[in-house]
């Protein structure tokens, strides 16, 4: 029990310190103890002595610390999706991006683009939800592929794979015939926080609370399919149902993230895997800590892709990547033949 | 001859009435019959493909039967809910892996699940239960040893606590001792026996070991090719005629120098 909350403290202090630490960080430098007054300043009944400028409180407020939010939501909706692919698949290389739901949910959300308006009312509702539908129908075409290979964590693997490139290619030809509204899709390729306001932040909030919940609901369900699918029915779990609603929750995280800032990938693979060794296997912990981590995990990488090189930005997706496919290999490497 | 092969009606767990099934079009048991007594331990025997691990699932209300009824406690299998067959009986299938790695101790914890509420931790009550369970297997030394790290016999013990820590009446193993050395062969089968004199909890296993079998058992079910061929206690059933016949050997009986029941041993005959 002390250990848990040891845990959860210094996970809730590395996230704080994270926020207050890249908050700073950007092509405009700001001191840490300025942006720690500008923020404290923003709370209620604290009143500091204004020793900076509007600018700097501009860039603090209004770009930087909603991008910040948006970073960290995202990361924490990816790391919670991944734990619940890898529990309910039983396959630690599960990811919603390597089983192709990213991809399925970004060609969904492409297609909404095109057909409404994205500045309309009728956009906040359409792209969310043609990114889950393209997400659930990725991953019933990766089972489709995968399907009798229940116990072989490779070709599961491999079936997200072919269903990825697939559907990378109808994204593709998508963003090739949209004409003018290229732009607008284009980012859902390698995912973007640049263009990040509240509205965002505010829009994802209530599909990362129901899918947290959802999924932190069924943590006994979760420790108990480590036994396998059958020991879990004989000890009275509705099996398919249980998997059903994890697996639908864990997509409409993935899509509601790509429907916003489009595919980054490895989040829910990296993540979990992390916390896994540092606090064991019960998903009570897991979950919970699992979407802690991915916060921290996100907005440190998103930090990176917009200051390491000065003046310019680098795709979000892009340091994911350089960071997850080399872990993906190792994973590869080390567990082919064993079930974790 | 007294007809031994009737269980007496107030003792009989399940009851199976004309029970066929049917598997991608191929008959896996054809019209079967049979009761399974209470508070003994019941062995179901037959080559391999005769449909033993088939009934065990039809039994345990995993399959449900193409044709014909099965009973428990008088009452139809399907009219159960899964949480309920769970709080009756437990089952044990071959090789349990694990792919995390829990302790002991959680792992029997997860015995606790049918009579848990979701989100809601164990009570008082489950942790004394699980103490009692892991000091009847001998596992309390070793209660916070990963899972995954153990040998396959006390692996299987581990298994065998988890199923006990769902208070099941009924215990249905399929061949617990399969891939086990002789002696954790004997370990896990002296502690099956000391729980079920204790609890008197009604087991119904298939085994391929006809020596442990003959050893354990009260109560014998034989199937060959999915038919019922014979069940009855062990002088009805355990026959050199009926075992040369459903296995095609020839077999060599003798009396266990301690215990009195018959052994089966294969013939050499053609070595030489």
């Amino acid at each position: 029990m002390n250990k848990k909350v040891s845990l959860f403290s210094i996970l809730v202090i590395m996230l704080l310190s994270s926020i207050l630490i890249t908050i700073s960080l950007g092509s405009v430098p700001i001191p840490l103890g300025t942006t720690a007054k500008i923020l404290l300043n923003k709370l209620p009944a604290i009143d500091i002595e204004r020793t900076w400028n509007i600018v700097q409180e501009d860039i603090i407020l209004s770009l930087r610390l909603p991008r910040i939010f948006l970073a960290m939501i995202v990361g924490a909706m990816l790391g919670t999706a991944g734990i619940a692919f890898q529990g309910v698949l039983r396959n630690p290389l599960a990811d919603p991006y390597i089983l192709g739901v990213s991809s399925g949910a970004a060609v969904g959300a492409a297609s909404a683009i095109l057909f409404v308006n994205p500045a309309s009312f009728l956009a906040n509702i359409a792209i969310p939800l043609f990114a889950f539908i393209g997400a659930i129908l990725s991953l019933l075409m990766v089972f489709g592929i995968a399907w009798r290979r229940k116990g072989d964590n490779v070709s599961l693997i491999l079936a997200g794979v072919v269903v990825q490139s697939f559907l990378g290619a109808v994204l593709s030809f998508t963003i090739t015939i949209s004409g003018t509204k290229l732009k607008t899709i284009v980012f859902w390729m390698m995912g973007s926080f640049a263009s990040s306001s509240w509205r965002e932040v505010l829009f994802l909030i209530p599909y990362l609370a129901l899918g947290f919940l959802i999924i932190y609901a069924f943590y006994r369900n979760l420790n108990i399919l480590t036994l396998g699918e059958q020991a879990a029915q004989h000890l009275g779990m509705s099996v398919e149902r249980v998997k059903i609603i994890l697996l639908v929750a864990a997509s409409m995280l993935s899509a509601a993230a790509v429907s916003v800032v489009g595919i980054i990938g490895f989040v829910g693979l990296i993540v979990p895997h992390i916390i896994r060794i540092l606090v064991g296997p019960d998903h009570k912990v897991l979950i919970p800590a699992s979407c802690l981590a991915g916060a921290i995990f996100l907005l440190w990488s998103d930090t990176i892709a917009r200051t390491i090189i000065p003046s310019m930005e680098i795709p979000i997706g892009v340091i994911t990547a350089l960071a997850g496919a080399p872990f993906f290999g190792y994973l590869l490497k080390k567990k082919r033949d064993k079930i974790c | 001859m007294l007809n031994l092969s009737n269980v007496p009606q107030n003792k009989k767990v399940f009851e199976l009435q004309n029970v066929s099934f049917k598997y991608n079009g191929k008959l896996i048991l054809q019209n079967i019959s049979l009761q399974i007594p209470q508070g003994q331990i019941t062995g179901i025997l037959g080559p391999n493909g005769s449909g033993k691990t088939t009934l065990l699932k039809i039994i345990s209300g995993i399959n449900k039967p193409s044709q014909g009824e099965v009973f428990l406690y008088k009452r139809l299998i399907e009219n159960y809910s899964r949480k309920e067959l769970a709080r009756h009986i437990a089952f044990l299938e071959q090789n349990d892996t694990i792919s995390l790695p829990f302790t002991v101790r959680e792992v029997v914890e997860m015995g606790r699940y049918p009579w848990l509420k979701p989100l809601s931790p164990l009570k008082t009550k489950d942790k004394e239960l699980v103490d009692y369970v892991l000091e009847c297997f001998d596992l309390t030394v070793k209660q916070n040893q990963i899972v995954g790290t153990m040998s396959g016999g006390e692996k299987q013990l581990v298994s065998l606590a988890r199923a006990m820590a769902q208070e099941p009446q009924i215990l249905i193993l399929d061949e617990p001792t399969t891939y086990l050395d002789i002696g954790h062969q004997s370990m896990v089968m002296k502690y099956l026996y000391k729980w079920h004199r204790e609890w008197k909890t009604t087991i119904i296993m298939v085994i391929h070991d006809l020596n442990l079998l003959s050893q354990y058992c009260d109560y014998f079910i034989v199937l060959d090719n999915g038919i019922l061929i014979k069940n009855g206690v062990r002088e009805e059933v355990l026959s050199k005629e009926l075992l040369t016949k459903i296995y095609k050997t020839n077999l060599l009986v003798v009396k266990h120098p301690d215990t009195g029941v018959p052994q089966f041993l294969p013939c050499f005959n053609n070595k030489f």
